[in-house]
């Protein structure tokens, strides 16, 4: 057997940001939510996982974000060991904003920092460009009740991006949000990626948004989750709003619709 | 539309107070009751004046002894919620005892701690008993109503034990909290004057239920109303500076303390 420092040293050689070996995970009412799995992610590349609702895809993330353990299989995340001087490798947007009611803007951005005890002035340097790549500057003492949905969302992408991590994981984070506003988050979620080249691991259960965003695009069964079929979105970057109206956006999302559709049969109830 | 509503809201006690005084004061006039068998409103309000210095004096004991209660029950029911949320085996180990403790009519209790403690510490721990248990299972309450999403968050930081307390289950359980007290300020004066009143006139005290046991024995009737009435109305106000606490450490994010118009 391998022991886990190889292959996370094997991973990081192969420069894969996450590599997950036959993981699946089984809840302690005997639910199988996921797998077995097999997924390398290279770093820099934006990857969606795209699934029915409780195909565990938002177990993988947990699963790679290091919340909880995986009932068999390995999961590798070389980048887990980074964590020097308020660095934390993985920044994570849940489906719902999480914010502290308690909390203005400024203080739930500042939270990651201020658990790995970060020196005040760096936080705020860190805070202030964190705030500002999310283009809530001037919203730093509002409290998230005065805001909206799309900027609580974009307050909550802010605090994953404020360690300036080397993973950004996304589960289904803009699902509850109007089209017109998660458009735009779309949009700005490119841009960040473009700039900041993280790895970025997205789960949705919209066709549209995958195609719009991903790299590569991975299709999950229904529950336990494993992989129906993978897309590689060849469109070259960077890819504009008329990305959305074009024949090749069409045609991906014909495609990934139609891997799709076997997941949601025999699934009438949901 | 309202507006009327709000205001008839605020009249309609009052308008039913005044008749109820009006009709109390018109039978004792009408019929000719001696104020040892039922003192008027009047002769109540001239009692309280004049008898201002014996019950005021009554009062503030009453009310430290109430104040002493409540800061025990506070300290001690959060103390122990917390220590129970840090520890599974204490919490099954002593929370059934809690809730003996909170079941058990105080009244019997009473008695027996007056044999067994000083008269005044007696009253304190009755009023204790009486008022730590809604903070200790409102604080437990609090702390185990963390969200799920949140605390993941602080796991995936790498919180430690101090700071997931400290940042994410003080501040959730912060409303439920302030909830247990609202209703422990309002408990240790029941079980302040529980214990005075079990204490009666043997006790060497002189706070307010001592006077209306004392003015009981007497037939001093008008002075027991005034004493029930001062005891009343610091109930009242003691809700109300709770109340008015909980709101402005809440107004600025928890819906319990948002105005309507969010």
């Amino acid at each position: 057997m391998v022991g886990p420092a190889l292959s996370e040293m094997d991973s990081e050689a192969a420069g894969l940001a996450v590599r997950l070996r036959a993981v699946s995970k089984t809840y302690d009412n005997g639910v199988t939510a996921l797998g077995p799995l097999d997924l390398d992610v290279a770093k820099g590349d934006f990857v969606s996982l795209l699934g029915p609702s409780g195909c565990g895809k938002s177990t993988a993330l947990r699963l790679i974000a290091g919340l909880g353990a995986p009932s068999a299989g390995t999961v590798n995340v070389p980048h887990r060991a980074n964590k020097a001087d308020g660095r934390h490798p993985i920044g994570f947007v849940f489906q719902e904003p999480t914010l502290m009611p308690w909390a203005s803007v400024r203080d739930n951005v500042c939270l990651p920092l201020k658990l790995a005890h970060a020196a005040p002035a760096e936080a705020d340097r860190r805070i202030e460009e964190a705030l500002a790549q999310v283009g809530l500057a001037e919203f730093a003492d509002a409290y998230p009740r005065e805001l909206s949905g799309g900027m609580k969302m974009r307050v909550s992408l802010a605090r994953a991006l404020v360690t300036d991590p080397d993973i950004l994981l996304l589960d289904e984070p803009f699902a509850a949000l109007d089209e017109i506003t998660r458009f735009r988050l779309n949009n700005d979620l490119l841009a960040l990626w473009r700039k900041l080249h993280k790895t970025v691991i997205f789960v949705t259960h919209s066709v549209f948004e995958s195609v719009y965003l991903s790299q590569r695009v991975i299709v999950l069964t229904a529950r336990p989750g494993r992989i129906r079929g993978e897309f590689r979105i060849a469109t070259p970057e960077p890819r504009g709003e008329e990305f959305r109206t074009s024949a090749d956006y069409a045609g991906y999302c014909r495609e990934v619709s139609n891997a799709l559709a076997p997941s949601y049969s025999g699934q009438r109830s949901a | 539309m309202s507006s009327v509503q709000n205001i008839g809201r605020m009249l309609l006690p009052v308008v039913v107070l005044a008749a109820g005084l009006a009709l109390w004061e018109f039978v004792v006039r009408v019929n000719d009751i001696q104020p040892y068998v039922l003192p008027s409103p009047t002769t109540v309000f001239q009692t309280l004046v004049s008898d201002w210095p014996v019950l005021s004096e009554s009062l503030g004991i009453t009310l430290l002894t109430t104040l002493e209660g409540f800061i025990a029950a506070a300290i001690g029911g959060v103390a122990l919620g917390l220590v129970f949320n840090q520890s599974k085996w204490l919490e099954y180990s002593l929370f059934p005892y809690a809730v003996i403790l909170q079941v058990t009519p105080v009244i019997a209790i009473a008695p027996l701690l007056l044999i067994y403690l000083p008269q005044q510490t007696a009253v304190i721990v009755c009023a204790w008993i009486v008022a730590f248990f809604p903070v200790l299972s409102n604080t437990t309450l609090g702390l185990n109503s963390v969200d799920r999403n949140l605390a993941g968050l602080f796991q995936l930081y790498g919180a430690s034990r101090l700071q997931t307390l400290r940042y994410l289950k003080l501040p959730a359980a912060l409303p439920f909290i302030l909830g247990g007290l609202r209703i422990a300020g309002g408990l240790s004066l029941i079980g302040a004057v529980v214990a005075e009143i079990a204490a009666g006139t043997a006790g060497a005290g002189s706070g307010l239920a001592f006077r209306i046991a004392e003015s009981g024995y007497r037939l001093n009737i008008p002075r027991m109303f005034a004493a029930l009435l001062l005891l009343s109305v610091a109930g009242i106000v003691i809700y109300g500076l709770l109340a008015l606490v909980s709101h402005l450490v809440l107004r600025r994010w928890h819906e319990s303390a948002l105005g309507k118009e969010n």
